[in-house]
């Protein structure tokens, strides 16, 4: 985090002191759960495109559509059900990069904040983490769009 | 088999760097997950991301930075027909699917689950 602005003497101290004893995560262990888990999904994910590509006539190309619309729908059935969560917990990225952690996200936040009303709650907080990748994601391809239109 | 193969590996591999750039890191999943898709936006620019598909399959389609190519492809395609308009319109063209998708099933699944305590 941010080590700006007037930290007294005692403050650093303290942030030394709390490095030190802050857990070191178990990078090795980490990395290659998240391996497994996202290549699994992945795995996941080419079955039902060669599977829509079968059953609805469609090029690779348009198969993975539905492939990855099944995969939003399982990402916001499992977290509804409080699974995504639990099982996120253990393969880290693994279930967070993929599309359906974009789905868990979007349910994730909507539950947590649906108290707080459906249009506020649900519906202006449904985007929390999904809207900043939708925002990065647009402006990235404004640009390399804009660039490719002009310089040809 | 070779396909699904291919899928694991290169799945995997993006779920790989990203939990690194958790671990080792400050960044945050939203900075993370900003970037991964700001990246396969630059990567369509660039003309990477489709080879990669072509390998990877479900590999290179399923982690989020296939949105961000997907958002890019669109924009440079239309943009080659229209011009700077194509830029416009054909940002959400092969991503409408994916967001509605998102939108949709995300608040159906928010109002039938309750918040697990």
């Amino acid at each position: 985090m941010s080590t700006n602005q007037q930290v007294s003497p005692e403050q650093r101290r303290y942030q030394a002191l709390a490095k030190k004893h802050t857990p070191k995560p178990p990078v090795l262990r980490h990395a290659v759960a998240a391996f497994i888990a996202g290549g699994l999904v992945s795995v996941v994910g080419q079955f039902l495109t060669n599977l829509y590509a079968r059953l609805l006539h469609l090029t690779p190309d348009k198969a993975g559509n539905p492939a990855v619309a099944t995969m939003i729908l399982i990402g916001a059935l499992l977290t509804g059900f409080g699974v995504y969560d639990r099982l996120a917990r253990l393969a880290g990225a693994g279930l967070a990069v993929p599309v359906t952690g974009f789905a868990n996200s979007i349910v994730a936040e909507a539950l947590e904040f649906k108290r707080e009303g459906l249009i506020y709650g649900v519906g202006g907080r449904m985007f929390t983490l999904a809207g900043a990748v939708i925002v990065y994601g647009v402006v990235t391809a404004f640009f390399v769009g804009l660039f490719k239109a002009l310089v040809k | 088999m070779t396909q699904y193969l291919a899928a694991f590996v290169v799945g995997g591999l993006f779920a790989l760097v990203g939990q690194l750039l958790f671990d080792l890191t400050n960044l945050s999943p939203g900075h993370v997950l900003s970037g991964f898709t700001a990246l396969g936006g630059i990567l369509a620019g660039l003309g990477l991301y489709d080879p990669l598909i072509k390998f990877a399959g479900a590999g290179a389609t399923m982690p989020i930075s296939s949105f961000g190519n997907s958002l890019a492809k669109g924009a440079i395609m239309e943009a080659s027909k229209d011009g700077v308009v194509g830029v416009l319109t054909g940002m959400f063209e092969l991503t409408s699917a994916g967001i509605t998708a998102a939108i949709v099933i995300g608040f159906l699944a928010s109002l039938v689950f309750n918040p697990k305590a």
